[in-house]
């Protein structure tokens, strides 16, 4: 496999939806990652101590600058799928073997056909994020929760593999209704879940091919980075932070020059 | 009792006593089926598996065993292929029926412990009406079951030289025809086998966001793809051998000439050279070139006991040391050197295939994540034990009723 092959430049299509997500106003709150969780009926088991076996779509990561007090520095990386844009193929979508996750070049959303995942979790193998999750039981609600699922998002039996879905529910929904207004469908927005219940306003979706958008504005603020740059994968989710410890955390290439 | 069954002019040990070792044997078994079996019904949160180790035990032994078991293609390449022309490697016929019998073992076997791997078993079937062209799993999926089927192909005709069941006109003309069209099926096993190895390694060497594994290639083939045939080709024929030493140590009988082991000994130690040139090229280049690139040194790949230890294992203690042993003659001469210097072969490769993926996912991308350290359960461990217990019982019992060595009767002549 070339090298090249995964730092070429630039896709067709105008909407690619993304994020930018403003590390200087995170909080580490969660309410994020709580919001997601009742919007993507995400199941929880009675004991969720092992977060290695925990479902967390939107997972927040502890970072801190390694000094000592009185030069300690925390933050919070809320951490969603990347729905990383590499050439022809996002790192999972590249080894599935059935096709169960692919890319929606309409869009740029990254999606998961969960009837049809053999659950051989080689897409989490692949994923350097860590946002995948594997259904390592059946779901199971507490009896009167069951009737808070959302019937818009389908539930995900064991064995399968999950994560983000950019809320697309969401955007199916939008379409609709701009299909039912007799507007473009392909010009429907909408927001995530996540990005509605930050109390800081740290998270901003859209169209990141819109000029006009505050999130493609935002992804092009010299403050701007993303995770992993130098591995290509080409994510489309943007943080923002002024801080230069964070920044450095960002990429081996630039943690180890520091 | 059952000497009807057991060729003729052969001896084997007493039946009460075979009787208590495959008893043993199904006891392994039945303790890794039942292993699996809540694994099936319990779902997969039995494991030590978890959301950073996608995978563990069950891919790592599939790795190795497979790996092993390529004694079977690429022996009957040799024999069946290269042997009019290198006349030579005729020896290898004195062997071969052992070498179809330890590939028949290891892929099915493979294939039960892959049954138990997938979090969806019953849409195993997926990766052929879904296939994706660009997946190498894909292309494990289609290579590994065809050839097993090949493999299925080539024992049924060992099968049918039982004695008793030679007995019967048609399966003894059916047998003897399978006899002698297997050049093709040895073929064909070939080809597929080139393929399944190599796509085994392309597994590991695709994955551009994992800096440990991934390596540039030709084309579509990263460069693991070919150190991962290499490496099955230099170390099968080993495993072979090994597996046919410890059936003489058991049965107290001489069952090949010395002579096999000597041309298995040098076929490998030609291969095995050639494979820690190219491994030596390939982790220097990933060390001191294409690790920089990401930003990462050799040091950040390796950490507690995931330490460098595995490195200096795999390449120089079992990689560099046999090489060395085998290519000298007098290294070749000496039993102890000769089969000492295989075992450390398939250590190596095992080691290899371990490094690849245990170590590989437990090494963090992103530079504020930790190392984690993988620990498989019983439910991981009984299936694998099951699947060797399940080798060792096929293998036993096919020396005791099927005639595997043709020259046993004559070496063993008192």
């Amino acid at each position: 496999m070339s090298e090249k092959e995964h730092a070429q430049e630039g896709h067709e299509g105008g909407v690619r939806f993304g994020m930018v997500i403003d590390l200087d106003k995170c909080t580490g709150c969660g309410a994020c990652n709580v919001a997601c969780q009742a919007e993507n009926n995400i199941s929880f088991r009675p004991d969720e101590s092992n977060k290695l076996r925990s479902i967390n779509w939107m997972q927040l990561f502890p970072l801190n600058n390694g000094e000592n007090y009185p030069d300690y520095r925390q933050a919070s990386l809320p951490r969603p799928c990347m729905h990383c844009d590499s050439p022809h193929h996002a790192p999972c979508t590249f080894v599935c073997p059935v096709n169960a996750t692919t890319r929606d070049e309409n869009n740029g959303i990254v999606t998961h056909i969960y009837p049809r995942c053999i659950g051989c979790r080689y897409c989490i193998v692949a994923c350097p994020y860590h946002a995948r999750s594997f259904n390592w039981w059946d779901p199971k609600w507490p009896g009167p929760m069951e009737t808070m699922l959302s019937p818009e998002v389908s539930t995900r039996m064991r064995g399968v593999v999950e994560k983000c879905t950019l809320c697309s529910q969401r955007l199916l929904k939008a379409r609709s209704k701009a299909y039912a207004d007799g507007t473009d469908p392909d010009k429907a927005t909408y927001t995530t879940a996540c990005t509605d219940a930050c109390p800081a306003k740290a998270i901003v979706f859209g169209n990141l091919r819109d000029p006009h958008s505050e999130v493609a504005k935002l992804s092009k603020d010299p403050n701007a980075f993303r995770l992993l740059e130098k591995l290509h994968t080409d994510p489309k989710v943007y943080y923002i932070s002024t801080r230069e410890w964070i920044k450095k955390l960002s990429d081996n290439a630039i943690s180890q020059k520091s | 009792m059952d000497r009807a069954l057991i060729p003729e002019g052969l001896k084997r040990c007493p039946l009460p006593l075979f009787g208590l070792w495959v008893l043993i044997l199904l006891g392994v078994i039945g303790w890794g089926v039942l292993a699996g079996g809540v694994v099936l019904l319990k779902a997969m949160n039995v494991t030590g598996l978890n959301d950073y180790f996608g995978f563990g035990a069950y891919i790592t032994a599939d790795l190795a065993i497979i790996a092993l078991g390529a004694g079977a293609f690429f022996s009957g390449f040799l024999y069946y292929g290269l042997s009019r022309f290198f006349p030579a490697f005729k020896e290898l016929g004195k062997v071969i029926n052992l070498a179809v019998v330890v590939g028949f073992v290891c892929y099915t076997g493979a294939l039960a412990v892959l049954l138990l791997e997938i979090g969806q078993p019953l849409r195993g079937w997926f990766g052929y009406w879904h296939a994706n062209v660009h997946s190498m799993l894909t292309e494990v999926i289609f290579c590994i079951s065809c050839y097993a089927i090949v493999l299925i192909i080539e024992y049924v005709p060992i099968i049918l030289e039982n004695r008793k069941l030679s007995e019967d006109k048609s399966l003894r003309v059916f047998g003897h025809s399978l006899h002698d069209v297997m050049a093709i099926f040895a073929l064909t096993g070939t080809f597929l086998s080139f393929f399944h190895q190599g796509s085994l390694g392309g597994v590991a060497g695709v994955l551009f966001a994992r800096p440990y594994v991934y390596r540039a290639g030709l084309f579509i083939w990263p460069w693991t793809f070919f150190l991962f045939i290499i490496s099955a080709i230099a170390s099968g024929p080993a495993f072979t051998a090994l597996i046919c030493r410890a059936i003489e140590k058991v049965s107290r009988k001489k069952l090949v000439d010395r002579s096999v082991y000597e041309l298995i000994g040098k076929v490998e130690a030609v291969l095995l050279c050639i494979y820690m040139v190219l491994k030596i090229a390939d982790t220097a280049y990933w060390a001191f070139v294409q690790s920089p690139r990401f930003g990462l040194t050799l040091g950040d790949f390796y950490w507690g006991p995931y330490g460098i230890w595995l490195l200096i294992a795999e390449i120089g203690v079992c990689g560099v040391l046999p090489a060395l042993i085998l290519i000298s003659p007098a290294g070749r001469k000496s039993n102890f050197l000769l089969f000492g210097a295989f075992l450390l072969d398939i250590i190596g490769v095992s080691i290899n295939r371990f490094a690849m993926t245990i170590p590989a996912i437990a090494a963090p991308v992103m530079p504020f994540d930790k190392w984690h350290v993988y620990i498989p359960t019983v439910y991981e461990v009984a299936p694998v034990l099951a699947m060797l217990a399940y080798c060792i019982l096929i293998i036993s019992l096919s020396y005791r009723y099927l005639p595997l060595f043709p020259r046993e009767k004559e070496l063993n002549r008192a």
